[in-house]
């Protein structure tokens, strides 16, 4: 990988820790309406993992995985809106949270139930195969997501039908308060592939540079048409299920282990000493950062408050025809799911938003194309 | 395939060759549909809806799947948000609980929350009448009613398993499709369909009967027992009994509902599923609330009791509403 790409890893894991930090200071202020769920720690699993894929792939991303919208060009005004359920969020307020998704630029909205979205993610990994495409699905989940039904049922199905899937399972120690020991009986759950006939591998989620190595296998094999691949992160939630959450569970001890492990911290260790990060560098990364930051929260807090009178729209979509997302002119206005048909502008979790910050920098291709 | 079903549309057909016509027709039609369930493939299905499709359509289109049903509905789901079409088959629709977060909390938000739709069609064998017992004979329409995002439809006729179920396919939200498995292979419901292509549209109800004395709204496999108790109404008491089938729940055909009770000023509402909280809990106080004057009688409901469904001959009877309790119903609501 170029130490540009490498760079570029370093920018959007620096970016996510510094959206989520400002995030919670939102939230500490009241400015957040409901409860705030960060990826702090997951950072490597996030970024590296979603670094290994194409424009044209697909991510079905979980509530801590705001790395991998980063990557996926979701512009930090969207997530901003959304958390402040700004009328102009990509939910136009019905939602909070990362439930945000642009299935045109391959990013599938979330819920709430975890696991359930795995399903999903099959239903878009099936579309490609019937389709004969040669792109693939990047499937995450938590520990506490390998518990349900869903779980087994999208993998079983998944490898029975070869679908192009990556399931990255983010193990950061706790579902909530309950710890992995009270949820599985196993040490790796990458184990659990074994049981659905696709290759399995467990790595360290605090460590970018494995995280990308086992990803970029697992990609190599789901787009290679031998079906799935599941790749456990093994990683660390260093805040609580939700900021209303003191985590006081977490032994002290492990948590020290832990955050002596921060994935962001080891990478810039390792990028100063394999590819001579300079203070320049890093200080022009932070200012970077710092601008997108400030950029999408002065612009979602001037953002409009949703129109109160539009409560009961938009449960139904129109009638008119649907094109097969990724074909030819897929996005012509003819179709009603070419752009957002609520609102007859286009979706606005990746398009509309772009921050000149953001495209100064870097447009996200410079990674998503590297493989 | 293709020659034996061109060949049927020219003689009367059943209920369920009138579903397999549908599938079969817009799969030629539109290459985004396709048809993914347990058993739907080699064996053509717990009913044979789709006999013959893996042959013609190939296993990328007709596609067994485990028995999974969260994965079934969830992998439908994705395809839709992909502009696919998709058809999810539960084998009986009682299953469908297996995969009701799919539909509630994944399908029926998903537009309103992203803009995205989710044009797919979740449709199986529902009703009781053939000794399923309490997990074969599920009516399982109020619990998705009530569910805003989701529309719902339930032919009573063969004409209309044809017609409604491609409106379904076409229709770019997800639509329950509830087949009544009592009707599948009923002689009586053997008609002729027209050669060339047509939609029942999903959210217009249907008079099948028109009378001055008492409305019965009612659905499904209750619109045949609704019929024949209107024609002993008629015969023995001369009471004119009009039957509006209603065909689609959700949306409901507010202004046929509303048009027949300022016309007959009585109502009578049937559904084969459960008393309270069922659909016609709400159309009762849809007719209360915006037809209070208009009304001569008590809005009366016949329906299942508030009991699981029974497997014994003589507790299925007992419990199934059938067209004599619907008579004492409009016996009693005429009299006022």
């Amino acid at each position: 990988m170029s130490r540009e790409a490498l760079l570029q890893i370093y920018y959007y894991m620096r970016l996510t820790r510094a959206m989520e930090n400002r995030t919670r200071t939102l939230f500490l202020q009241g400015r957040v309406v409901g409860g705030v769920y960060t990826g702090q720690g997951h950072e490597a699993t996030t970024v590296g993992a979603a670094t290994m894929l194409r424009v044209d792939d697909c991510i079905v991303p979980q509530h801590r995985d705001l790395g991998m919208h980063l990557v996926r060009g979701v512009s930090p005004r969207a997530v901003m809106d959304q958390w402040l359920a700004r009328g102009n969020s990509p939910t136009l307020g019905r939602d909070g949270q990362l439930h945000i998704g642009d299935i045109h630029h391959g990013v599938v909205p979330s819920i709430s139930m975890l696991g359930e979205s795995l399903p999903v993610a099959c239903g878009v990994a099936l579309t490609m195969k019937m389709r004969k495409r040669a792109t693939i699905v990047l499937a995450p989940c938590g520990d506490g997501a390998t518990n349900t039904g869903p779980f087994h049922e999208a993998l079983n199905f998944a490898s029975v039908q070869k679908l192009p899937i990556v399931y990255l399972i983010e193990n950061n120690g706790y579902a909530y308060s309950t710890p992995t020991y009270k949820q599985f009986a196993i040490e790796d759950l990458s184990d659990r592939a074994l049981a659905y006939g696709m290759p399995g591998e467990s790595v360290d989620g605090n460590d970018v540079m494995a995280v990308v190595e086992a990803v970029g296998k697992a990609v190599q094999h789901a787009r290679s048409a031998r079906g799935p691949a599941l790749v456990e992160c093994k990683t660390f939630r260093v805040r609580g299920h939700s900021e209303a959450d003191k985590a006081d569970y977490v032994p002290q001890q492990l948590r020290d282990e832990w955050l002596a492990k921060d994935p962001i911290a080891r990478f810039e260790v390792y990028l100063t000493k394999k590819h001579s990060l300079t203070s320049a560098e890093k200080a022009e990364i932070e200012a970077k950062v710092k601008a997108t930051v400030d950029d999408a929260v002065n612009f979602a807090e001037q953002s409009p408050a949703p129109d109160a009178g539009t409560v009961a729209k938009y449960v139904f979509a129109p009638d008119g025809p649907i094109a097969i997302v990724g074909e030819p002119g897929a996005q012509d206005q003819r179709y009603v799911n070419a752009q957002d048909s609520r609102t007859g502008q286009p979706f606005n979790t990746i398009v509309q938003f772009n921050s000149p910050v953001e495209a100064q920098f870097n447009a996200p291709e410079g990674v998503v194309g590297q493989r | 395939m293709s020659a034996s079903a061109k060949k049927v549309t020219r003689n009367k057909v059943t209920y369920l060759e009138a579903i397999s016509q549908a599938i079969h027709e817009e799969m030629m039609r539109d290459e985004a549909v396709f048809l993914l369930g347990e058993d739907v493939g080699t064996y053509g299905g717990a009913f044979k809806v789709s006999t013959g499709m893996l042959e013609e359509f190939g296993p990328e289109r007709i596609i067994d799947t485990p028995m999974s049903e969260s994965a079934i509905i969830g992998s439908a789901i994705g395809a839709a948000l992909m502009g696919m079409r998709p058809i999810a088959e539960m084998q009986f629709i009682d299953f469908i609980t297996c995969g009701f977060d799919q539909i509630i909390n994944m399908a029926s938000k998903m537009y309103w929350r992203s803009g995205i739709p989710v044009p797919m069609v979740i449709r199986g064998p529902s009703g009781g009448g053939t000794k399923g017992g309490p997990f074969h004979s599920a009516s399982p329409e109020a619990w998705f009613f009530h569910t805003p995002g989701i529309k719902v439809v339930v032919p009573a006729t063969t004409y209309d398993a044809k017609g409604l179920l491609k409106a379904a396919i076409r229709d770019n939200n997800p639509v329950l499709y509830l087949e009544h498995k009592l009707l599948y292979r009923m002689p009586e419901l053997r008609e002729e369909l027209p050669e060339e292509d047509y939609i029942v549209p999903l959210g217009k109800a249907i008079t099948r009967r028109e009378g001055e004395n008492i409305t019965i709204l009612t659905y499904g496999a209750m619109v045949h027992q609704c019929l024949k108790a209107a024609q002993t109404l008629e015969e023995e008491d001369d009471l004119q009994v009009e039957v509006i089938d209603l065909r689609s729940l959700a949306p409901l055909d507010y202004e046929a509902i509303t048009a027949s009770a300022k016309h007959t000023n009585k109502v009578l509402i049937v559904h084969e599923d459960t008393l309270t909280g069922g659909i016609g809990a709400e159309l009762a106080a849809i007719l209360a609330e915006d037809l209070f004057e208009y009304l001569d009688g008590p809005i009366t409901r016949v329906a299942a009791p508030d009991a699981p469904f029974p497997y014994a001959p003589a507790l299925e009877a007992a419990y199934l509403p059938n067209a004599e309790k619907i008579l004492a119903a409009a016996r009693k609501l005429a009299a006022y």
